[in-house]
């Protein structure tokens, strides 16, 4: 136990240092576009391992989760907007409301909570059912979501643009969430309630017969995921400084499934492979999209193209790779560290 | 009539049936016996097409049925009645019955089957306009068996026929199994009741762990010790 | 008008509405009911149907051939969707499944928006199809005359599919067990292929009907009706075929109902409370009101 827990710090000290390193390069080396990159990986990871706490280790398969991404980025962009953006923009804002103009992080922290108390509520609606009941009614609830976001137009202007939103999200910021969330989840997900939960996505039967309280892990999962979904939405809402409510539906949705699916679910690391690989396929494709030009043969823009082989990659991977890249295994760095550190031979065996 | 060459199943990983070697001769019933895991559904599983023979050969009449997908095993006249009744619930006793009947290419001989089936298992008859779901398990299990005989089986496999049922529910099964015998049709029976098979059966096959490790007639295991710790172990 | 015939009106409206519905729902509840699969990509058949319909028009076809061409159009698409994408993946997970048919419905609609283009077109459906019947103080589109006959003709035929021919029967088995299915031979790939052809067939019709009663078509015109089918389904227990018209129906009145009942300043909500309906309803009958209110046995 005691090697094993050395090496968890080393992996620790290892995931950090390449981490901060990374940023540190990126903050001062590399390009605007590549630091908008970056940022948008680190939002994208938040999302699929969150979403990975309640699909992939729960098998309580949300659909509406990009609904509390939603609730997280319009509450804490309606706490952050300045007071004088705020009187023209959103001139029916009530009183109380209308005079608060909060810092990042409590507006942040607000609107995460206020995910996790929805998510509460409708948890207890639907945790007790299964399969496709839970998909069709997390479904729902993004459909409800949308539908308050477009018509209540006093609180987020509507279908209009929600725009003025203070530039506070930074490299920092982002990644910083970045490694609490995944840190977090870990812990959850490694804890005795972590075992718990998966007990219950794989045999729920069994699980109950156990005396595990199947609606209680359920809730927590779910809760949990909220939050940090919702945190990810007010990262987003204060880097792309303007939006509306057509960006947290069914195409964003998608993005992060494939993300999880593509990393597997049930796997931690999994996500964050798999929001890499997309990020980046994106985005060569997004490129492509443009019109490439190869010597004298020239592909013309086909804007929506990224979108069709985005979907026959996800078409691919689940024909093929039923489990995604890394199933529900998590990437060890344990051999990498018995190389380095030869355990010392004992006496007489284990 | 049935012979298995050195038959590998594998499921996913896991090493079901180790190498079977074996044979049904024509008009025989042979009993296959074994504990719980011990590979004996998924052997009928296998003859099927439902479960897929990795290595080895199951050899039906000269045709060798390893490469064969299922309708065109029950085609050929190989059927089986699966462990657990499996019967359509939402579907009436003789909608089954029908169900049955797929295969066949002489339609005009279905009607007079279904009588045959009501004769052999009467309480079919009675309830022939009720859904599945409705009737007890015992019933169930001889519409299971009604629906397979209504494919005019050559080669029938019964899986656990007497499973979860009442004693009296059990004679009435082996009394039409033995009839069916009698009659000729040769047969493939799975059961944990050894004491029940080897009433009926010719020659028996022991089963465990995915190998055979006995077989013979039932005069000659009548008294070997493997099948009376069987009979009181299994 | 006196209230009796508002009702009548709002009646012929929530029956006419629900048919669409209905036979929507249906189409999905035998695919689910067989493979597990809930195929978002069913509402992309609408709009594949109704594309087809349109350059089929265009090439100067009667309405009424046209309209045919579309709808064999949308069962050819589903069958070819079947063979691509829904086959391979047999066996897997249910959540794969569904996650799949969200890829296909993402390929179609942006392959329609890079054929045609992302803006609405015109559909010009044929005169006496926009026309309205008076009957004394009523006034009854004779579209939704056509639906409701329509979808009365198809509900039969189908019903005497399943209980009265072979085929029919053998799809009923295949969604009560696959297994037993298999061992009394049923070929279960051709079983599986009718479904999707008839689902189809069955969203090409409602495409035709749809786009008439919209009077536009566009890339992504299947995606509500979709959502309402599957509301549909679920309310009448998902992988039943009658509790899918039943379902059809109940979502028809409860959206006529909430758009009657509602004030006007929640009106723009109503799609908001038929969802919150929904999970309502899910609350007490977690398998829909006609699906089985027992828990899993084991």
């Amino acid at each position: 136990m005691q090697r094993q827990r050395l090496y968890n710090l080393l992996t620790v000290a290892l995931l950090l240092t390449v981490t901060l390193g990374g940023l540190v390069y990126t903050q001062l080396a590399a390009s605007a576009y590549i630091q908008r990159i970056v940022v948008g990986l680190g939002i994208s990871i938040i999302l699929v391992v969150s979403l990975n706490l309640s699909n992939g280790f729960t098998g309580v398969f949300s659909l509406g989760h990009v609904g509390f991404m939603a609730i997280g980025a319009y509450s804490a962009a309606i706490l952050t907007l300045p007071l004088a953006l705020k009187r023209v923009n959103l001139p029916d804002l009530p009183g109380w409301l209308a005079n608060v103009e909060l810092s990042f992080l409590p507006a942040t922290l607000i609107g995460a909570v206020l995910a996790m108390t929805v998510a509460l509520l409708i948890g207890l609606s639907l945790m007790r059912l299964s399969g496709p009941y839970v998909a069709v009614a997390t479904l729902g609830f993004l459909v409800i979501v949308q539908v308050v976001l477009v018509n209540w137009a006093s609180m987020t202007r509507g279908s209009r643009t929600f725009s003025g939103v203070p530039s506070f999200t930074t490299l920092w910021w982002v990644w910083g969430w970045v490694i609490l969330t995944v840190y977090a989840i870990w812990r959850l997900v490694n804890s005795s309630y972590g075992r718990r939960m998966m007990a219950i996505r794989d045999n729920e039967i069994a699980a109950q017969s156990l005396g595990i309280s199947v609606v209680r892990s359920r809730i927590i999962a779910f809760c949990v995921s909220a939050f940090f979904t919702a945190v990810a939405g007010s990262l987003w809402a204060h880097f792309i400084l303007s939006f509306s409510p057509k960006a947290f539906y069914f195409v964003e949705t998608f993005s992060i499934i494939t993300m999880l699916v593509l990393g597997g679910s049930g796997s931690v690391s999994g996500s964050i492979v798999g929001a890499v690989f997309i990020t980046v396929l994106s985005e060569v494709l997004r490129n492509a999209e443009r019109g490439i030009s190869i010597a004298s043969f020239h592909i013309p823009p086909m804007y929506g193209a990224s979108q069709i082989l985005i979907a026959i990659v996800f078409i691919v991977v689940i024909i093929f790779w039923p489990k995604g890249l890394l199933g529900d295994r998590e990437i060890h760095f344990n051999r990498l560290w018995s190389l380095l550190l030869p355990p010392k031979k004992r006496k007489g065996g284990l | 009539m049935l012979r298995f060459e050195n038959v590998h199943v594998y499921y996913g990983q896991v090493h079901a049936l180790k190498g079977i070697t074996g044979e049904v001769h024509e008009g025989e019933l042979v009993a296959i016996l074994g504990a719980n895991g011990a590979g004996k559904s998924t052997t009928l599983m296998s003859v099927s097409g439902i479960l897929k023979t990795r290595t080895g050969k199951i050899i039906y009449e000269d045709k060798d049925l390893t490469q064969a997908s299922p309708y065109n095993i029950v085609q050929l006249g190989v059927i089986q009645c699966p462990e657990g009744r499996h019967i359509f619930g939402g579907l009436t006793v003789l909608e089954n019955l029908l169900m049955g009947s797929v295969r066949r290419r002489d339609r005009s001989e279905v009607k007079k089957d279904i009588d045959w089936v009501c004769s052999l298992f009467p309480v079919l008859g009675e309830r022939a306009g009720q859904t599945g779901a409705t009737l007890s398990g015992g019933e169930q299990q001889m519409l299971a068996i009604g629906r397979s005989l209504m494919s005019r089986p050559r080669l029938l496999m019964l899986d656990e026929p007497s499973l979860g049922l009442a004693p009296v529910i059990v004679q009435t099964i082996f009394d039409v199994i033995r009839k069916l015998h009698e009659q000729g049709v040769t047969i493939l029976l799975v059961e944990q009741n050894a004491r029940k098979a080897l009433q009926v059966a010719d020659r028996c096959y022991l089963m465990e762990t995915g190998s055979v490790v006995l077989s013979g007639t039932v005069e000659e295991l009548r008294g070997n010790p493997e099948i009376e710790r069987f009979y009181l172990g299994g | 008008m006196t209230s009796v015939e508002f009702f009548i009106q709002q009646a012929i409206n929530a029956i006419s509405i629900g048919s669409l519905y209905a036979l929507m729902a249906i189409g999905l509840a035998m695919v689910f009911g067989i493979l597990r699969l809930i195929n978002f990509a069913h509402g992309d058949l609408i709009m594949v149907g109704s594309y087809a319909t349109l350059m089929l028009l265009g090439a100067g076809l009667p309405f009424w051939l046209a309209a045919f061409g579309g709808v064999v159009t949308s069962t050819i698409a589903g069958l070819i969707m079947e063979r691509i994408a829904y086959r391979p993946i047999r066996g897997a997970p249910d959540v794969a499944m569904l996650l799949t048919s969200f890829a296909v419905t993402i390929l179609l609609e942006n392959a329609a928006i890079l054929i045609f283009n992302p803006t609405a077109k015109p559909f010009p459906a044929p005169a006496i199809l926009r026309d309205a019947l008076q009957f004394g103080n009523l006034r009854v589109a004779s579209l939704d005359i056509v639906a409701i006959v329509v979808a009365f003709a198809l509900l039969v035929s189908l019903t005497l599919f399943v209980t009265r021919t072979e085929v029919g029967i053998s799809m009923r088995a295949a969604s009560e067990d696959l297994l037993a299915a298999r061992l009394v031979g049923i070929n279960v790939n051709a079983v599986i292929a009718y479904a999707f052809a008839i689902g189809s067939m069955l969203a090409g019709v409602v495409g035709i009907l749809w786009s008439i009663r919209v009077g536009r078509i566009d890339p992504f015109m299947g995606f509500y009706p979709v959502l309402k089918a599957f509301v549909a389904s679920v309310i009448g227990g998902l992988g039943s075929l009658p509790g899918a018209v039943l379902g059809g129906y109940v979502l028809g009145i409860l959206e006529i109902m909430l758009q009657g009942l509602l004030p006007a300043s929640l009106s723009p909500f109503r799609d908001g409370f038929v969802f919150a309906a929904l999970i309502i309803l899910l609350l007490f009958r977690p398998n829909g009101i006609l699906g089985s209110t027992e828990r899993e046995k084991i």
